[in-house]
């Protein structure tokens, strides 16, 4: 009965044609606006670690005080998002988690074998970095904790910078000159991109992509090699690099990695310890305050999803139910225009439900071609998107018009609201009283 | 026109009646909330960074190679730059309005440092700096040549005799407007004297909302900063600024190869770049508001087509009895303005609450109440023009033919 009732709801299409084109390309800018809009905020408010992001932790402690704070400000109290030089080789020394990394954003200018030199983004950190947030080798690995003692010139490039420096052949092994000094390469990342990059949201774009090139951090430090990202103080460190370094500047990220819950609560205990000894130490004066926040929390706590995209993705909402809406009443009407044919079918035995299905099949149909065009309709405000964004095109850039998930997504989402939508109609057009229809004709 | 009528006709068709006027509501709380924060968008990226932007262009410089006397290889490319026919004068500094990056520091006005520190871009700066970037001093002086001194990267900073203040910052400081003359303190225990008082001069970061600190809260210092990293500002004759952007990267390559210039713009383009977010944010709601108007307006016509053709008897007798043309066009119009009124009321209380929640829920600034009934006002008008094709196919029925067809209404 079904592909009975799927060939009148095709032969019906044509009969009404415009309001039939009407009810589709509401239903499909509807999806289509929609769909644009909260692909972008489903694709921002991913989970970059998905099977790790609870167990991957970011300790803050409260260095500045209750006086830096703003006043009457969020409920949530906002501590330093970063730590002092003292604080992360305190916590790199300890070694209280399964695994730490201390790091901060650098910035070299790589100097080929021929051609100019060129500026190239990288990271000072530990090994523990790679592990840590599932980094994937393409080639060599990570350098070891040799390295990290002896302050070795060692570096793991990403697989770009790789590739433009050694075409034609494998870069591990190889040396890469970093202004004036050649660093040997110990591995070669694979493709990896984290959206948002979650392990620094705190210096530039959160949804950039991973630097070109990582180097041991006690070899950035022993190099003087100073932060490519945000360096706050409360006041004026000593001269020099010693100064940069004993100073009250926050410059350093630090991530560690706690495999279950007596973990995160020895790491907390530990961290108030050392926050109340360094009040003994004389270093502040107000109740130590500490906050170990996972990924999740994390990128909730730094706003890494702009409150504009939040807006937009509500007021979408708002546009397909305006679109839903006008579906119903256009519905009604092309049911109503169509009272003759059931009145007919009931009076030639047709039951109200076999009339009820008619009808849904129909608005299935209906809801199918309005899926497409929003599918359509979406690929065409994702390029726009992706055109038009600015620092947030880097967050729909991997989205490509293929992601089958978003394709099926988009399509169950207009067959679902059209249908709710055709409910009503349908159920006035099972009311047609057969009698009184053959009595109009 | 007597109302009564229309309003028992109107009972008849419940349905169709209330979709409209949902759909009118929906339509004014969206209409009147994306305005809102469509023109907060506008605001925002319309605030003037201070700056002549029209004829600046910079350059992002790193030189590479020898580090050995960088004050010269920055004299030489100034000296290259400024004789360029057509630049008016060209400055090196550590960064400039609107850049996206720079640095800060607290700003107090004790030597306490714990005192309720503010934050300042910090911006160096030469005796030549106001007039290059076209800042507007409202009170005291410019820096004198001689209070310019040089400033290596990397070495111990000293805070400056003097600076000049955004009048932003000047009246953060000294609420009561005597900030000129007054000592202020940054990060350490020297005073620096306020020398100068400039009407506007964002921050870097004066684009991103998110930033942690103020927009305008700017301090120039008297210094000029010897950097591998360093961003020159040039400034041309009236229009000329993008002929001239090429030449100047052309010859600062032509008088050394070795180093690395990017982020060549003009200023239009930096401030283009910088709000670029922001203006398709805005443009999205845009085009999704003139989506959603388009498509209400469509499902006014269908359902008011639908109405009158199932009214095709109705309007013939009416017709017959005597009513005009104008009467039956009429009989649409006020119907269409009762179902729009109580629509319009709805809309009024959906979007009041909207912006509410929205305030509230994802900290946006409350709305002006104009946008509420400026969207109100457009889809009324919109349902009105909507009804019009209808109605006039309505008035256009012969009394006779109307009479003679039949529909059954199922609505």
């Amino acid at each position: 009965m079904f592909g009975y009732y799927l060939h009148l709801a095709l032969r019906t299409l044509r009969r009404n044609v415009i309001l039939t084109s009407l009810i589709i390309a509401a239903v499909g800018v509807g999806i289509g606006a929609y769909m644009t809009v909260t692909t972008v905020l489903i694709e921002m408010s991913g989970n970059p670690i998905p099977d790790k992001s609870g167990r991957l932790f970011v300790p803050q402690i409260d260095l500045w005080g209750p006086n830096t704070r703003p006043k009457g400000g969020t409920a949530q109290v906002r501590l330093p998002n970063q730590f002092t030089y003292r604080d992360v080789t305190a916590f790199m020394q300890a070694h209280m988690a399964l695994r730490q990394a201390a790091m901060y954003p650098i910035a070299r200018d790589v100097t080929p074998t021929s051609g100019n030199p060129y500026s190239q983004e990288g990271r000072a950190t530990y090994r523990d970095f790679f592990e840590m947030f599932e980094v994937p080798f393409k080639a060599g690995a990570a350098w070891s904790v040799q390295d990290e003692t002896d302050r070795a010139d060692v570096v793991v490039l990403g697989k770009t910078l790789a590739a433009r420096l050694f075409p034609n052949g494998p870069a591990v092994g190889q040396t890469v000159n970093l202004e004036g000094r050649e660093y040997r390469v110990t591995g070669v990342l694979n493709d990896w991109r984290p959206s948002p990059r979650f392990y620094d949201v705190v210096n530039g774009n959160a949804f950039a992509t991973p630097e070109d090139f990582y180097i041991p951090f006690t070899t950035a430090i022993s190099h003087q090699i100073q932060t490519d990202g945000n360096y706050n103080c409360t006041a004026l460190p000593a001269s020099g690099w010693a100064g940069r370094l004993s100073g009250e500047c926050i410059w350093f990220g630090f991530w560690v990695e706690l495999p279950d819950a007596a973990a995160v609560r020895n790491y907390r205990q530990y961290l108030l310890n050392y926050a109340a000894e360094q009040r003994r130490l004389g270093r502040f004066h107000w109740p130590p305050l500490v906050q170990l926040s996972d990924v999740t929390q994390w990128l909730d706590l730094q706003h890494v999803i702009p409150d504009e995209v939040r807006v937009n993705s509500l007021l979408a909402f708002g546009f397909l139910a305006v679109c839903l809406v006008n579906a119903v009443g256009l519905m009604l009407a092309r049911f109503s225009a169509r009272a003759n044919d059931f009145g007919i079918r009931r009076a030639l035995g047709a039951s109200r439900s076999d009339i009820f299905l008619q009808c849904l099949t129909e608005t299935a149909v209906v809801g199918v071609l309005g899926g497409l065009l929003g599918l359509a309709l979406t690929e065409l405000g994702l390029a726009a998107n992706r055109a038009s964004l600015g620092y947030l095109a880097a967050a729909v850039s991997q989205l490509t018009h293929t992601d089958p998930a978003v394709m099926a997504l988009t399509v169950a989402l207009a067959v679902g609201a059209t249908l709710c939508s055709g409910l009503y109609p349908t159920w006035r057009a099972t009311r047609v009283q057969p009698a009184w229809q053959l009595k109009a004709q | 026109m007597d109302i009564i009528p229309i309003l028992r006709a109107l009972g008849r068709r419940k349905v169709g009646a209330l979709l409209i006027a949902l759909q009118v509501a929906l339509t004014i709380a969206l209409l009147a909330n994306s305005l809102s924060v469509v023109q907060q968008r506008i605001a925002h990226m319309q605030r003037p960074s201070g700056l002549d932007e029209a004829d600046l262009f910079t350059l992002s410089n790193q030189f590479a190679g020898s580090m050995v006397d960088l004050s010269a290889r920055i004299r030489s490319d100034l000296a290259q730059l400024r004789a360029i026919p057509g630049v008016v004068d060209a400055v090196a500094v550590n960064s400039f309005p609107l850049r996206g990056y720079g640095g800060s520091t607290g700003v107090t006005r004790t030597p306490d440092p714990k005192a309720g520190s503010l934050n300042a871009a910090e911006y160096a700066a030469t005796d030549r700096t106001l007039a290059t970037w076209g800042l507007r001093l409202i009170a005291g002086r410019n820096f004198r040549a001689a209070e310019v001194s040089e400033f290596h990267a990397g070495e111990s900073y000293a805070p400056p005799a003097v600076a000049i203040v955004s009048q932003a910052l000047a009246k953060a400081l000294f609420p009561h407007g005597d900030a000129l003359g007054q000592n202020i303190f940054l990060t350490t225990t020297a005073p620096t004297r306020i020398i100068g008082i400039v009407a506007r001069a964002q921050t870097p970061w004066a684009a991103n909302e998110s930033a942690m600190f103020g927009a305008e809260y700017s301090l120039l210092e008297p210094m000029q900063l010897v950097s591998p990293g360093i961003a020159y500002v040039v400034r041309t004759q009236p229009g000329r600024s993008t002929a001239l952007l090429p030449v100047a990267q052309q010859q600062l390559y032509a008088l050394d190869r070795v180093r690395i210039l990017s982020d060549a713009q003009t200023f239009p383009q930096t401030r283009a770049e910088q709000y670029r977010s922001d203006r398709s944010l805005a443009l999205i709601l845009v085009v999704v508001c003139l989506l959603m108007l388009v498509v209400t307006a469509c499902g006014i016509v269908a359902l008011t087509t639908y109405w009158v053709v199932q009214r095709r008897r109705y309007i013939g007798m009416r017709r017959a009895l005597g009513a005009r043309r104008a009467d039956i066009l009429q009989y649409f119009h006020v119907e269409n303005l009762l179902i729009g009124g109580a629509g319009g009321a709805l809309g009024i209380a959906l979007a009041l609450g909207a912006n509410a929640w929205l305030a509230v829920n994802l900290e946006t600034t409350r709305m002006n109440a104009t946008y509420v009934l400026v969207g109100t006002l457009v889809v009324m008008a919109l349902s009105q023009a909507a009804v019009l094709w209808p109605a006039l196919r309505a008035a256009a029925l012969a009394p006779a033919a109307a009479i003679r067809g039949h529909q059954v209404e199922i609505s």
